[in-house]
Parts: structure tokens; C-alpha cells; sequence
């Protein structure tokens, strides 16, 4: 071929592209306009660290991915209006027909029972939202508990604090929605707890309703909150937070090779981009069998919300039973003086209390600052067991919060253990002080015996037999090496741009380490 | 220290490398295994596309949707972990922060060119923020004095008023033979049984306690002719209706945080979070033997706010 000639067959065009063909001449045509070629590496070459608890985020980020796209699907058939009308009489859910109720109900229903996959649809956005708040907390946790929230990092943090809040408010504004009797009743509890702020309460109300409650607008407004407004903020905000992360790079848990100078993992590509992959269609694939097995919100059930009426099973999705819990227990003081009332049993539990547990949790870089005076920057991680405060902080303040869940359900307890409600409120009552003033110390006590334990990380445990003996001794003895025992782990190598065949020019630092077991590993556990 | 954007070296590292090794020992039946887990996506995904199709029911379609995603995910994840190179990999990571010159270059920058400008000329400076100022107030007007009416004294009212016939839920009238003693009804001002006012605010429990008539406390004296008794039904908690009536305890029970209230003294809180007693209606009986209210309540309805007196 000829320089000059121009490429004919297949093959010859082929060549002319140069070895890497149709991606080669793209990366050409695009770095020659906006210089990717460079940037684009580094981003493909940025480590994740391999541990699991680096995917509870990610599962947080695919529940929300199965919102946008069933919630879209919802937005084509729901309409959100309290305009009353008659279910047909050919309507396919016989107790409904010939009810008068209203479009947001009749919608929702309708969707239900005659649209395919509509129920499906439903379902699985009402699942993704109640895992999408959950591994927001769990997430949350891990990066409480081990530190990762810690200088440089404190912007972050308060992005996904955040991010919480705007998921239960959305989570709240959805579950409104239906305008079913389970829900109204939830709307009619919020509209009371914006009247019990001093001062403003009646006009927050008569805002957010239009007027006095219920109304006819407020699944208007909330309809247009829930589907654009929030998740815009979400989405923005879910933006920044990875953007901080791949401007900053991800903490490590300490170990082999890792220091507070680089990261050790995978890299973006091809190995996370495989496995993250697969986490979006496994969380997919779990919300679409919890939608099509697991029934969540029949609203059908419920029936059409009337104030006059009140359904039994009054029950606020799970990430509100905190709330729920301590309105129940909480006790019935209200202030009233000088012609004003503030209802402290409704302000304390629901407005104040709240209002601290956000606040404690977005400021919680700062506040810990305050005690360790520790202004360096981090990036490996810490053992939970090696801060024993925070630690011990971190499950007090959980407990509180497990104990009030727990509370929201006293009615049941009773039932269950038949005892006289007045009983399991007493009981309540004194487990939401005691649980967490308990839990400081025992934590604590437990942190400070791991830590005498020693450090295995990063090693493998290895069994150990406990045989007795005649004489009724008792004795441990390592178990035989198993098979994969004498997998130590390997020097990390930075991400190859190019591989070769045969020995590389300096290779030396990809060598396996002597494949020995560290005596200390020895542990009973197993 | 280079900065942070600038790429990685160009490495080389060869193929035998003990990194770049799949981590699955037997590589053969792995990639099998993944194969097999995609082909099970194709078939389920083909089982979906079909039940769709057939109009099957939805909890097939998510079934069948659901296996096959999960079967595609797990076979994504096998390959990225079991056949991919193991790794470890490794990147450095450089100092985010400038030098102290480049530093101070920038706060430099942002002191004499903007902040300067402002403190040399203050008096543009202090005009600005006022308007800045007296615009984020007036924008506060639109957004959010626009979204409903002023609350006046709405809260404090109800539409109950004298000489006002107490009607259930279809209007009909209640006559004073129509309930025995222990029965109950909900019911609203004549005309408003079906608004949303008559139900959120006007809603009322009336029970029938006694055959004669009857007072439950002082200053109540021919608010309970024949023994019925009316209570607004709006819990004083959180404004749930107070929709149970518990018979042998003769109390009133919220459903929602379990407050209860006695209904022969006044409907005074006897358990739970509900501070105040649930307001009483007065009671008459018109010459037809209907039941109607002999005055509107005296206090406000439902929760507190800070209006109430
Ligand atoms: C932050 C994420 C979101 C959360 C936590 C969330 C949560 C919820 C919940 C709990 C419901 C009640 C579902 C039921 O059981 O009926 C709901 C309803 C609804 N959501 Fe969302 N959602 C989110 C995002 C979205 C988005 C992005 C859209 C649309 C673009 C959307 C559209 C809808 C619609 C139309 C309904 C009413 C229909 C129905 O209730 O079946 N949602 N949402
Ligand atoms: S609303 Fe009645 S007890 Fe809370």
C-alpha cells in the first residue's frame, strides 16, 4: 500500500485507523477538540478500595436510579388532583365501585389494577424508597464508625446528611400522595405539628394547605415537589457528592502497602465499572422481586382518605417511626399562659427533637474536633474499636433512635405480650434513658477489649480446635493451614497502561510476597 | 509535588504479572458459570417479553424480571472480581492544597480586585446590600405570603352553631329513640356532612351514655338531654379522629398514639400524650324529638397552636 493510496477494502481501512481502530480515531478526534486523553486516564485509572462497606453508597445511588425510572413511569398515569369522582361500575376492584374518590386515589388504583406492570411499577418505587433511606443510614454509619468523615473530608459529610434529609422528605411528600386513609391521617399529623411551632405554626399551615386543612391543593403542590423539585436537589446534590469523592479521593482502611499518600484497589476501569455494574442490575432485580412478591401500601384496602374517618392501622413508612415512637411516649405537657399555648407535647417530640438529631449529626466533624483537637488531614480509616468514644457515641445515639422505633409500636406490644398499655409505656419511658446511658459504656468496655486483642487486619483468621482433654482440660490448638490459608495478600502495582508480554522493564515490584502465615492471626473465631 | 490532575506515569507491566491474574483458580468453569449466569438473564428477560405479552399477572413480571437481573448482575460481578486482574492496584494521592505563593496570590486576587473595590467606593457598597437586602424580602412575598390566606381566627371556629341539627354521615337527622344506651354515631352540622370543613373540622362523636339526663361535670348542667353526650372528634394530640369507642371502659380512644378519654367527666385525657380534654357540645332536643347543638363550642377544636388561648 502506498502512501498515497486511498484505503479500500475493509482491511486496508482498518490499518489506516492504527492498532486501536474505531476507539483510536474517536480518542483522536475528541482530544484533538477538548484534550481528554489525559484527564480520562487519570479518572479511569482512580482506585476503589475493595472493601464491602464501600458499597452500601452505591446501593443508596441504585435505589435511587429505580426511583427516577419507576417513578417516571407513575407520573404517566397518577394525577394529582383531590377533584372527587365516581369509580365506574366496571371498575376490576368490586368493594370500590360506584365510591365517590378522588383522582389521586382513583389514579393510583387504576394503575394498580389496569395498567400492566403498573402495580409492579408501584411496588418497586415504594421498596426503593424504603431501601433508599435505609442504606443512606447504613452508609452513613460506616462512615460515622470508622472516621471517614474527618478532615478533609467535613464538606462531605454534609452533603450526605443532606441527601438524608431530602430522602425522608421525600419519601413523606410520596407516601402522600394516594390521598388513601393512611396517608391523609400522616397529613393530618403534619399539618398538626406545623401548628404546634410557636408563633408561626397556624401560618406554615395555612401555606402549605392553602388554607385549613385539608384542603384541595396540597397533592397538587406535593405532587410537584416530590417529582421535580426534590430529586433535581437530590440529583445535584448527588453530583457534588461524588464529585468531592473523586476530587478527593477515597479513604482506605490500613494495611498492607497502604498509607496516608495513595490508594489501594481497583481501579475504575474495567474491574469496578464490571462489578458496579452488576450492583445497579442486582439492586434493580431485588427491588423488581420485593415488587412483585412483597406487597407494600394496598391502598385499595385503605380506602379513599375522609377526615371524619380513621383506619386502625395507622403506620408511617419505617424511617418516621422514630417520630411516631416519641410522640407516643412522650408526656402530655402543654404550656399555656398569657392567652398563647404551645403544645410541648407535640413541639419537643416532633419539631425540637428532631431538630437536634439532624443538627448533632451535621455537625458532628466539628463537635468531635472540639474534643480531639485534631485539625490533620485523614485518608486511611478508622478501626471503630480504636476510637472507643465515637464509638460508643455512635451506638448510644443509635439505640436512642432503635428504642424510640420500637416505641411506635406500643399498642402492638401490648397486644403481643398482654400487658396494659400503661405498662409498656412506663417501660418505654425509662429504656429511651436507660438503653443509651447503657450502651455508652458497655460499647466503650468493648472497644477497649478488642483493642487488647491486638490487630489482625488484613490477615487471614485461622481456626482454632478447642479439644478437651481426659483430665477435662480444655485446650486450643491452631486447626491444619486450610487451603486458601497461604493467600497473603500482594504488593499492589500501579494501574498498567500498557501490557506486555515477557518481563517488563522494571517489574521488580510486582513480586509475590513469601506466602507465610503471621502467628498473631491465630484466633479463635472462625 | 505534582497536582493532583496531572495522570498517573505510563506504566508497563507484563502479562505474568501475579496482579493481573484472574483470581478464580479454575478460569474455564468460572467463565462457564458466568455464561451460564447470563444465559439465564436471556431467559428470563425472553420470559418477561412473553408474559407481558400473554398478559400474564404482575407478579410474574416482576419475578421473571427481577431473576434475570439478578442472574445478569451476578454474572457482571463474577467477571469483574473472579476474571478481571485481581489487583491490588495502586495510585498515589497528592496534596489537594497550593503553595503558600499561589495562596496568597489568590487571596490577593480576590481582596484588591473584589472586596477592595466595594470598601474603596462603601457607599455603592452599602446601597447594593440594601437593595440585595430589600430584594430577598419582597421576593419572600410571592413565594410565599401568595400560598394560602392569612389563618385569622379560622382555627378557632367551627361551623357548629345554635339550634343546628346534628346529622350522620348520609344527613339523616338523629331523633332521640334512635340510639340505645352505649351506641354512638359521628356526626356533622345539617348541610356540611359531606365538605371537607364539615368532616376535618366539624366532625363530632356522639354517644349515647344514659337514658336520662346527664352532666359531665360542673357548668355542664342540660348539655347531655336523654343521656346523649357529644364531644368534638378531633383528637386534641394531633388532630386524629377519635374514631374508637371503647364500651366498657366508656372511653374514647385515639387510634394513632393511643390517647383516651373519659367520656362521663367532660372527655378529660385519662391516658396518653393528648393534653387538653376533647371540647363538649351542648346538646338540645327540637320539638320533633331531633337532636341539635344548643351552641356552638366554646373553645377551639383539635390540636394546639400558638393562638389558642
Ligand atoms: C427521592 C426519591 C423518591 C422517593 C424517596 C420517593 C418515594 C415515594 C413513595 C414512598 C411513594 C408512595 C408510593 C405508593 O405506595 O403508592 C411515591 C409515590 C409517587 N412517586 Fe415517588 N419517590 C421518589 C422520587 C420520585 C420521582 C423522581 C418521581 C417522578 C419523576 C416520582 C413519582 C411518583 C409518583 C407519580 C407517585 C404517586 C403514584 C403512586 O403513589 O403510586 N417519585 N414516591
Ligand atoms: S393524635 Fe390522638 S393520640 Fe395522637
Amino acid at each position: 500500500m502506498t502512501a498515497t493510496a486511498a484505503p479500500r477494502t475493509k482491511r486496508q481501512k482498518k490499518q489506516a485507523q492504527g492498532p486501536y481502530g474505531i476507539v483510536g480515531s474517536t480518542v483522536e478526534a475528541l482530544d484533538e477538540r477538548l484534550g481528554i486523553a489525559k484527564g480520562g486516564r487519570t479518572f479511569m485509572d482512580k482506585i476503589f478500595p475493595d472493601h464491602w462497606s464501600f458499597m452500601l453508597g452505591e446501593i443508596a445511588l441504585y435505589s435511587f436510579v429505580v426511583l427516577l425510572l419507576t417513578g417516571v413511569f407513575l407520573t404517566l398515569y397518577f394525577v394529582p388532583s383531590q377533584h372527587l369522582m365516581k369509580v365506574p361500575m366496571n371498575f376490576p376492584y368490586k368493594p370500590l365501585r360506584g365510591d365517590t374518590v378522588s383522582e389521586a386515589f382513583y389514579s393510583t388504583v387504576n394503575m394498580s389494577f389496569n395498567v400492566r406492570c403498573g402495580l409492579l411499577m408501584r411496588q418497586m418505587h415504594h421498596w426503593a424508597c424504603d431501601i433508599f433511606v435505609g442504606a443512606i443510614v447504613v452508609h452513613m454509619a460506616r462512615v460515622f464508625f470508622t472516621g471517614a468523615f474527618r478532615k478533609p473530608r467535613e464538606a462531605n459529610w454534609l452533603v450526605g446528611s443532606t441527601l438524608l434529609i431530602l430522602a425522608i422528605t421525600n419519601g413523606f411528600l410520596g407516601y402522600s400522595l394516594p390521598d388513601d386513609l393512611v396517608s391523609g391521617t400522616g397529613l393530618r399529623i403534619a399539618d398538626s405539628i406545623m401548628l404546634s411551632v410557636p408563633v408561626l405554626g397556624s401560618y406554615i399551615s395555612f401555606f402549605a394547605f392553602g388554607g385549613t386543612f385539608p384542603g384541595d391543593i396540597v397533592i397538587a403542590r406535593f405532587f410537584i415537589i416530590h417529582v421535580l423539585l426534590v430529586p433535581g436537589i437530590i440529583l445535584a446534590l448527588v453530583g457534588a457528592h461524588l464529585g468531592l469523592l473523586v476530587r478527593q479521593k477515597h479513604t482506605q482502611f490500613p494495611g498492607k502497602g497502604r498509607t496516608e499518600g495513595n490508594v489501594v484497589g481497583s481501579p475504575m476501569f474495567p474491574v469496578f465499572i464490571f462489578k458496579t455494574q452488576g450492583f445497579l442490575f442486582m439492586t434493580l432485580g431485588v427491588t423488581a422481586l420485593l415488587g412483585a412478591l412483597a406487597q407494600i401500601n394496598p391502598v385499595w384496602q385503605f380506602g379513599q382518605y375522609y377526615a371524619a374517618q380513621i383506619s386502625y392501622a395507622v403506620q408511617p413508612d419505617w424511617y418516621m417511626g422514630f417520630l411516631d415512637g416519641l410522640l407516643r411516649i412522650f408526656p402530655a405537657w402543654q404550656w399555656n399562659a398569657w392567652g398563647h399555648t404551645i403544645p410541648l407535647e407535640v413541639t419537643i417530640p416532633a419539631v425540637i427533637f428532631p431538630g437536634i438529631v439532624f443538627n448533632i449529626a451535621m455537625a458532628w466533624p466539628w463537635i468531635e474536633q472540639k474534643f480531639t483537637k485534631d485539625k490533620e488531614i485523614h485518608h486511611l480509616l478508622d478501626r471503630p474499636r480504636d476510637v472507643p468514644h465515637r464509638t460508643a457515641f455512635g451506638v448510644a445515639f443509635f439505640s436512642l433512635l432503635a428504642i424510640l422505633f420500637i416505641a411506635s409500636s406500643t399498642d402492638v406490644l401490648a397486644n403481643f405480650f398482654h400487658v396494659s398499655l400503661n405498662t409498656v409505656l412506663i417501660i418505654m419511658r425509662v429504656l429511651t434513658f436507660a438503653v443509651p446511658i447503657i450502651a455508652y459504656p458497655v460499647a466503650y468496655f468493648i472497644c477497649v477489649e478488642l483493642q487488647a486483642g491486638g490487630s489482625i487486619m488484613g490477615k487471614r483468621k485461622i481456626a482454632n480446635v478447642v479439644t478437651r482433654t481426659e483430665e477435662g482440660e480444655y485446650v486450643a490448638t491452631p486447626s491444619a493451614p486450610r487451603p486458601g490459608d497461604a493467600h497473603v495478600e500482594l504488593d499492589a502495582t500501579p494501574v498498567p497502561t500498557f501490557i506486555v508480554e515477557g518481563p517488563a522493564p522494571e517489574s521488580d515490584e510486582a513480586e509475590l510476597v513469601d506466602a507465610e502465615v503471621d502467628e498473631g492471626v491465630r484466633t479463635a473465631s472462625r | 509535588m505534582t497536582s493532583h490532575h496531572e495522570p498517573a506515569d505510563i506504566t508497563t507491566v507484563t502479562a505474568d504479572a501475579p496482579q493481573m491474574q484472574p483470581l478464580a483458580k479454575d478460569v474455564v468453569s468460572m467463565e462457564r458459570w458466568i455464561g451460564l449466569l447470563f444465559l439465564l438473564g436471556i431467559a428470563f428477560f425472553a420470559g418477561f417479553g412473553v408474559a407481558y405479552w400473554q398478559d400474564g399477572t404482575f407478579w410474574l413480571y416482576g419475578t421473571l424480571l427481577g431473576a434475570g437481573l439478578v442472574a445478569m448482575g451476578a454474572g457482571f460481578i463474577a467477571w469483574g472480581k473472579y476474571l478481571l486482574p485481581r489487583g491490588p492496584f495502586v495510585e498515589e494521592r497528592h496534596t489537594l492544597a497550593s503553595t503558600e505563593q499561589e495562596r496568597s496570590a489568590f487571596s490577593a486576587a480576590l481582596m484588591e480586585r473584589g472586596a477592595g473595590e466595594i470598601k474603596r467606593r462603601s457607599v455603592l457598597g452599602t446601597l447594593l446590600g440594601g437593595s440585595l437586602g430589600v430584594f430577598s424580602i419582597v421576593a419572600l412575598f410571592p413565594l410565599v405570603r401568595s400560598l394560602g390566606p392569612l389563618p385569622g381566627d379560622a382555627l378557632a371556629k367551627t361551623n357548629w352553631k345554635k339550634g343546628m341539627n346534628l346529622v350522620d354521615i348520609n344527613g339523616r337527622k338523629i331523633h332521640v329513640d334512635d340510639i340505645t344506651v352505649g351506641g354512638f354515631a359521628t356526626v356533622f352540622p345539617e348541610g356540611l356532612q359531606n365538605t371537607d370543613e364539615g368532616q376535618a373540622i366539624d366532625q363530632t362523636f356522639l354517644i349515647r351514655i344514659d337514658s336520662a339526663d346527664f352532666t359531665t361535670m360542673k357548668g355542664r348542667e342540660g348539655w347531655a338531654p336523654h343521656g346523649y353526650v357529644a364531644y368534638s372528634k378531633l383528637c386534641t394530640h394531633l388532630g386524629c379522629p377519635v374514631g374508637l369507642y371503647e364500651q366498657q371502659l366508656e372511653a374514647l380512644v385515639c387510634p394513632c398514639h393511643q390517647s383516651m378519654f373519659n367520656v362521663r367527666k367532660g372527655a378529660i385525657p385519662t391516658f396518653g400524650p393528648a393534653p387538653r380534654p376533647l371540647p363538649q357540645l351542648p346538646l338540645s332536643v327540637d320539638s320533633d324529638g331531633h337532636l341539635i347543638a344548643s351552641a356552638g363550642y366554646n373553645e377551639p377544636v383539635g390540636p394546639g397552636y400558638w393562638e389558642r388561648p
